[in-house]
């Protein structure tokens, strides 16, 4: 019997390298000045799927993904990793949507897939940060979800093992198949691209699918089926506060640490 | 009915987590403006002393789960008796911690309930809201406010139609305070038995191990953090040894801590730690938002920057202008003269 894995991927601007140029002078952001790179803790997700097919023989993984056509440029690097296939979920029908929005398509999606046995996915989106997806899907597919992964401890066909961050300490937790997890970024580095897979795998298209063929209804689709919406963007304006601009000469730091020890500060 | 709801959390020692305390402070002014209860949710094992702890935050009600299979906290069992409860209860305002528990549950119980989820709020107020697009009104909505994308903006967030309005906050960002400590509130049971028969199955913790917390900066009375500038963990070596003179702790932005300058636990700001010191030193540190989110409430900030133009010099008192790797030596001799 098949074992089918599925990695929940995400292609983000590249917040950690943010340019000058990434907002525009009115104050919206400037997308097309983004770098785009494969969504770090999806990435680990991926290496903790791979490590799952290692241990099981009749294993395949696919990695479904939400966003522009361009978005199948990880569904490759991910291929190329050594996962078997993959599809992007592309359409502006999905445009605008929340994260419960963004759950329902993925989750219809997977359903699409026939029967999945695990699910894994990044905890977090480096342009969003919430957290949110994962345990949505979860919720919607009604399967239960193993947050805050950082390391696979053991897997048969039934069940898996995973040790799991909490706020202050870890956790080793069993759970039923299928199930999802959410790893985070202490789990382990993805494996690098094989070359053969990437010269054999060159040519394959990745498979584009819009919001008519995972059978959904549209009004929990994009901005319609979102619940969140955003009211104000404010540019971040600083209050200036009477802020004393130093040179750092030796009579300045001087005058400035004996003021702190006057005032008790220091 | 449509209360102000806040989901509590335990600690390690069955005590309501501080997160929880402040959200409980939050909920209370909330409460208050809209004119409705502040209720709390205690989901745990012999938590009858801990739900009693929370009255004088202000709260009214607390609906208490007591049952051994809700300790520790599991995912399914909590979400169960949780989403039950609210689908009843039908409060407008559910409140969370951003915590490894909060962030785990609050959003399945979002996606059950098909309602908006707010991750990470900074400010929560309430206020009136028109939809641009229908020219509806809506009175005394949730404003759920939050630094957003990249840093350079502040979004404030509605969920006008779907109730309960939710969202998560992070430990320290609010402040805990006591409400009134005569104020008395009641005890409601919940019964759990048939939630629990099913949720307990499917997933099982084998060991736990707590670690104490070896790195804690959130009470620090004086904080020397550290960003990108400080250019390597070598450099950053510098930093300890001017919080052990000064008697600081050292914290760090996300930059910093990304680029493996430091650890995790360090890390101030938005998706790190709130502090609030009576001294911040910024040390090659620019000051994004999301960074300052975590420390802007500190009584004195001095930023050490090569970058006069630097965004956090804007929220400072001093500004020194120069290289860390200078400037830091200098003022630590400088301190030590001042000391004699």
């Amino acid at each position: 019997m098949s074992f089918k894995i599925v990695v929940l991927a995400k292609q983000v601007p590249d917040t950690h390298n943010v340019g000058a140029d990434a907002m525009n002078p009115d104050g919206t952001v400037n997308r097309a000045a983004l770098p785009v790179v494969f969504n770090p803790e999806d990435l680990k997700a991926l290496e903790m799927a791979l490590r799952v097919k290692d241990q099981l023989p009749d294993a395949t993984v696919t990695v479904v993904t939400m966003g522009p056509p361009r978005a199948a440029e990880i569904v490759k690097d991910a291929r190329n990793r050594g996962a078997d296939d993959g599809v992007v979920l592309s359409d502006m029908r999905f445009a605008g949507a929340d994260t419960l929005a963004t759950s329902y398509a993925l989750s219809q999606a997977v359903r699409q897939l026939g029967k999945v046995d695990l699910i894994f996915g990044g905890r977090q989106a480096i342009d969003g940060d919430t957290a949110q997806v994962g345990p949505q899907v979860a919720e919607k597919l009604e399967i239960p979800q193993v947050t805050y992964a950082e390391e696979l401890i053991a897997v048969n066909t039934r069940e898996i093992t995973i040790r799991r961050r909490l706020e202050h300490g870890t956790e080793c937790v069993k759970a039923q198949l299928p199930a999802l997890v959410t790893v985070t970024s202490a789990g382990a580095d993805c494996r690098f691209p094989n070359a053969h897979r990437m010269l054999r795998l060159a040519k394959e298209e990745v498979r584009m699918i819009n919001a008519d063929s995972i059978d959904a209804d549209m009004e929990r689709l994009g901005l319609k089926g979102s619940p969140t919406k955003v009211k104000k963007i404010e540019n971040v304006v600083l209050a200036h506060k009477e802020s004393v601009v130093l040179e750092p000469t030796e009579a300045a730091l001087n005058e400035l640490s004996a003021t702190l020890i006057q005032e008790h500060i220091l | 009915m449509n209360n102000v709801l806040v989901y509590c959390e335990l600690s390690e020692k069955n005590t309501i987590a501080d997160i929880s305390l402040e959200l409980c402070t939050k909920g209370r002014q909330l409460a208050t403006r809209l004119g409705c209860r502040l209720q709390a949710a205690v989901l745990g094992s012999q938590v009858k002393a801990a739900a009693e702890s929370l009255y004088p935050y202000g709260v009214d009600d607390v609906f208490l789960a007591d049952d051994p299979r809700l300790s520790p906290y599991r995912t399914l069992p909590h979400f169960d008796v949780l989403s039950k409860l609210i689908r009843k209860e039908q409060p407008q305002i559910v409140l969370f911690g951003a915590s490894s528990v909060g962030r785990d549950l609050a959003p399945r119980i979002a996606s059950s309930l098909r309602c908006g989820l707010t991750a990470d709020c900074t400010q929560l107020e309430i206020g009136p809201h028109d939809d641009p697009k229908t020219g509806k009104h809506y009175e005394d909505v949730l404003m759920q406010i939050r630094p957003a994308f990249g840093g350079n903006i502040i979004a404030t967030i509605v969920c006008p139609e779907t109730r309960p309005q939710m969202a998560t906050v992070r430990e320290g960002v609010m402040k805990k305070e006591v409400f009134d400590p005569a104020h008395k509130g009641t005890i409601i049971p919940v019964a759990v038995e048939a939630s629990l028969a099913a949720a307990d199955q499917a997933v099982q913790i084998l060991s736990r191990e707590i670690e104490e917390q070896k790195i804690d900066i959130k009470g620090a009375q004086i904080i020397v953090a550290g960003g990108y500038g400080m250019g390597s963990k070598e450099n950053f070596q510098l930093l300890h040894q001017f919080a052990r003179l000064i008697g600081a702790s050292v914290g760090a932005t996300r930059a910093a801590v990304d680029a493996g300058f430091t650890e995790a636990e360090r890390q101030i700001g938005q998706t790190g730690v709130t502090v609030r010191p009576k001294l911040y030193i910024a040390c090659g540190i620019s000051g994004a938002v999301q960074h300052r989110a975590g420390m802007e409430q500190s009584a004195k900030i001095i930023s050490i920057n090569t970058d006069p133009e630097a965004p956090i010099n804007a929220i400072a008192d001093y500004t020194i202008v120069g290289d860390v790797m200078t400037v830091i030596p200098q003022f630590m001799a400088c301190y030590k003269n001042n000391l004699k």
